[in-house]
């Protein structure tokens, strides 16, 4: 057993500094940034900081044991997208660290700040092919915003801080901190850095004045403007500056998938998502703005549909941190690097310096006419008179009875559109979904990372049948941390969303995206010690919510839907946006 | 070749580095033509010369996605100033008694230098831009070339302009 802390402390009050293990170091690191939750599962090369969590820091953090190494890290990725803060993840060498890369690569290409500590076998042995032995810091390097291998006791403390330094600023990302277990057994004396400096690292970056008010001026004259706001307006809590801005200039808006929530989803100047399964209004509207201003927003594929034929008609700024990001996908006119925060609110003083002109705010008028015709225009989607269950209906209902209050993590496939379509958002970190990658199987654990950082809040799971069976073994965590995450899981029987390409695109070949081979989900959620529930009608579907909502503890709804329903409106992959398919 | 692009990166001089810009470029799909690399008088930091082509909106790219890294310092297009570009280049000829004297000559007028000498073959060391480095080896060519070893291009701002750290290089 390593020293106690009290004896640290009368140590350092005597001026001199007595060595502590590298666990003991990593473990009071992560005290001094603040951290309170880590999601993990032990192992060989980590056996000692585990240890010493339990011995010396049980008190001290919320440790939560997930059932697959992939799961912590989403666990971690939804605690961070509801939070704001980072999430943490403390796992094993070798299969420990490989079972986190799809977490990884989820949180990287959706900009969420994950740290990811793996074990790894001690430093003589690394390179040998030793037992759990894997190159993780070398298999995580493109899909980490940056990784360390910790190489001595002595740099641990420092490693951390940069870590946590990286992860959360400029365009935040996860970091990988590999901690071979000579390292973490090994003393040194600790000190943790107050400040950081990263000579080769500066991601505070300002708004370049001049083309901010070259923004402005194009501001000012635009009779077709449209905002498209992405995950960066989430990230850099501008959702107020974005609503103050909108507001004052009575401009639309649209928002990424990433973006869901970062302007309120009832509002009347809200056009809905864009994109390839974006509402007929949003899509209209990029098609014939002349103005379309950029902010937190990378031009994703899934956005633009036809690269060429996006917003043609518009001049378009773009506000980015991430100057890769800009003229990517897309040649814009007025790029501004910086933060969407920083951006807005010096966009705000132009404008109220000066204002939009009588004529061009005319020409707004009848915009908005345009866009309510085109509101007007858009299909009834779906049944609402049906029997058997329409996906949508379930989403709707939900919606409806959570007050919209709820925090909803999604799969991936169309149980993801559908709750990205039927669920209006009004704030943000209240809509997780695995945006980039795209990783089948985040849901579920996101809500228990969203759960456990907000233990009062109603976290529901929109998920398909393919994808919770993807950590439907983290059933397990949530029994044992008695969270009471909601799975409602639309069950149809396929791997929806591949199989209606099949059916558009692929003449009805449904090759292998039948999935009625499943289990029972109801029994499954009882013998994990859950509760589970099913409707198989309409008419039963608000009674089950209700009753899960009722149940203080983790549920599995079983909506057993129209097997056929597809996500509509969608644009073909490659086609320009205005050729939607609208049933 | 068409757009051909000389750019220095100034990294540290840490493990794992090259990798992260070998690594960028080809996830990324971006050409390297030559990549040299070693350390520079202070040995904290090394320098890169990178030789890639492309057009300019991945060139573009190439420079922001660099300049992304965490441990890259600087990064500078040197084919946008003036700058000079040297490459070395190990060249082994056929050269039996009757081409020997030709070869000789060409060493001479390119100002190369005969490293090894065999039997039937001469091994010749030229330095040179990469204009040179071609004539040579075209010329070269018709004596029969056995194998060709090159360092790859490094390249430096002609004048004043440096690529130090902390200044601002890029």
């Amino acid at each position: 057993m390593s020293h106690t802390r009290s004896s640290i402390i009368l140590a350092e009050r005597d001026g001199t500094k007595l060595k502590i293990s590298g666990a003991e170091i990593l473990l009071r690191s992560l005290k001094a940034e603040g951290v309170d939750t880590i999601f993990g599962y032990p192992g060989g090369a980590v056996i000692d900081i585990f240890d010493t969590l339990a011995r010396e820091f049980s008190e001290d953090f919320n440790f939560v044991l997930v059932r697959h190494e992939q799961a912590a890290v989403h666990a971690a990725d939804g605690y961070a997208r509801a939070t704001g803060r980072p999430g943490i993840c403390l796992v094993t060498s070798g299969p420990g660290g490989t079972n986190t890369v799809t977490g990884l690569a989820t949180a990287y290409m959706d900009s969420i700040p994950v740290i990811v500590f793996t074990g790894q076998v001690p430093t003589p042995l690394i390179g040998n092919d030793a037992f759990q032995e894997a190159d993780i810091v070398g298999i995580t390097r493109p899909c980490t915003k940056h990784n360390y291998l910790v190489a001595r006791t002595e740099d641990l403390a420092p490693t951390i801080k940069e870590a946590f330094f990286i992860a959360t600023t400029g365009r935040p990302g996860p970091i990988l901190v590999d901690l071979p277990k000579d390292v973490v057994q090994n003393k040194a004396q600790f000190d943790y850095p107050d400040k950081i400096e990263i000579p080769t690292y500066k991601p505070n970056v300002k708004a370049h004045l001049p083309s901010v008010k070259r923004a402005a001026e194009l501001i000012r004259q635009a009779e077709r403007p449209v905002i498209y706001a992405g995950g960066g307006v989430i990230t850099s809590g501008a959702h107020k500056q974005l609503y103050k801005f909108a507001s004052l200039l009575n401009f639309p808006v649209t928002s990424t998938l990433m973006g869901l929530g970062c302007f309120p989803g009832t509002h009347p100047l809200f056009l809905g998502m864009l994109g390839m399964h974006g509402t007929f209004r949003a899509n209209m509207a990029i098609d014939n703005a002349d103005l379309l201003l950029a902010i937190g927003a990378r031009f994703d594929d899934r956005v633009t549909g036809r690269v060429e034929e996006f917003a043609r008609h518009a001049k378009i700024i773009h506000i980015d941190i991430d100057p890769t990001s800009i003229q990517k996908n897309i040649v814009v006119d007025v790029p501004i690097v910086c933060d969407a925060h920083d951006a807005l609110s010096r966009l705000i003083e132009e404008l109220e310096a000066k204002g939009r002109s009588q004529k061009a705010d005319e020409k707004l008028k009848e915009w908005h006419s345009k866009l309510t015709v085109w509101r007007n225009q858009q299909r009834q989607r779906f049944d609402r008179t049906a029997d058997i269950i329409k996906p949508q209906f379930v989403i709707e209902k939900l919606y409806e009875l959570t007050k919209g209050n709820a925090i909803i993590t999604t799969e991936v496939g169309q149980n993801q559109m559908w709750a990205a379509q039927y669920y209006l958002f009004d704030n943000p970190r209240t809509f997780l979904s695995s945006g980039g990658l795209g990783a089948m199987g985040y849901g579920f654990p996101a809500a228990i990372g969203a759960q456990v950082a907000y233990p009062d809040r109603i976290v529901i799971d929109i998920a398909g049948d393919g994808s919770i069976q993807m950590n439907i073994q983290e059933l397990a965590t949530v029994v044992q941390y008695k969270l009471p995450v909601k799975i409602a899981i639309l069950n149809n029987g396929y791997l929806g969303m591949v199989r209606q390409w099949q059916e558009r695109f692929y003449d009805r070949v449904y090759a292998h995206t039948d999935i009625t081979v499943a289990p029972d989900f109801v029994k499954l959620a009882e013998a994990y010690g859950a509760v589970g529930l099913r409707a198989t009608k309409s008419s039963e579907v608000e009674n089950v919510i209700k009753d899960s909502l009722k149940t203080n503890g983790p549920v599995i709804i079983d909506f057993v839907v129209d097997r056929e329903e597809g996500v509509y409106p969608m644009v073909p992959a490659g086609a320009p946006l205005k050729e939607m398919i609208l049933v | 070749m068409e757009n051909r692009k000389v750019i220095s990166a100034l990294v540290e001089n840490k493990p794992g580095v090259l990798a992260r810009v070998a690594g960028m470029f080809s996830g990324r799909s971006f050409n390297i033509d030559s990549l040299n690399v070693a350390p520079t008088v202070n040995p904290e930091f090394s320098r890169m010369t990178i030789v890639t082509h492309g057009n300019e909106a991945i060139f573009e790219q190439i420079i922001k996605q660099l300049r992304k890294l965490i441990n890259i310092s600087k990064v500078q297009d040197l084919t946008r100033g003036d700058y000079v570009d040297r490459e070395l280049v190990l060249i082994k000829v056929k050269a039996t008694s009757i081409k020997r004297a030709e070869a000789l000559r060409i060493v001479e007028i390119f100002r190369a230098r005969i490293v090894d000498v065999a039997q039937d073959n001469l091994t010749i060391e030229v330095t040179g831009s990469q204009g040179k480095i071609e004539a040579i080896l075209e010329l070269l060519s018709s004596l029969g070339i056995l194998e060709v070893i090159r360092t790859g291009t490094v390249a430096i701002p002609r004048g004043r302009k440096g690529l130090k750290a902390g200044d601002g290089g890029d």
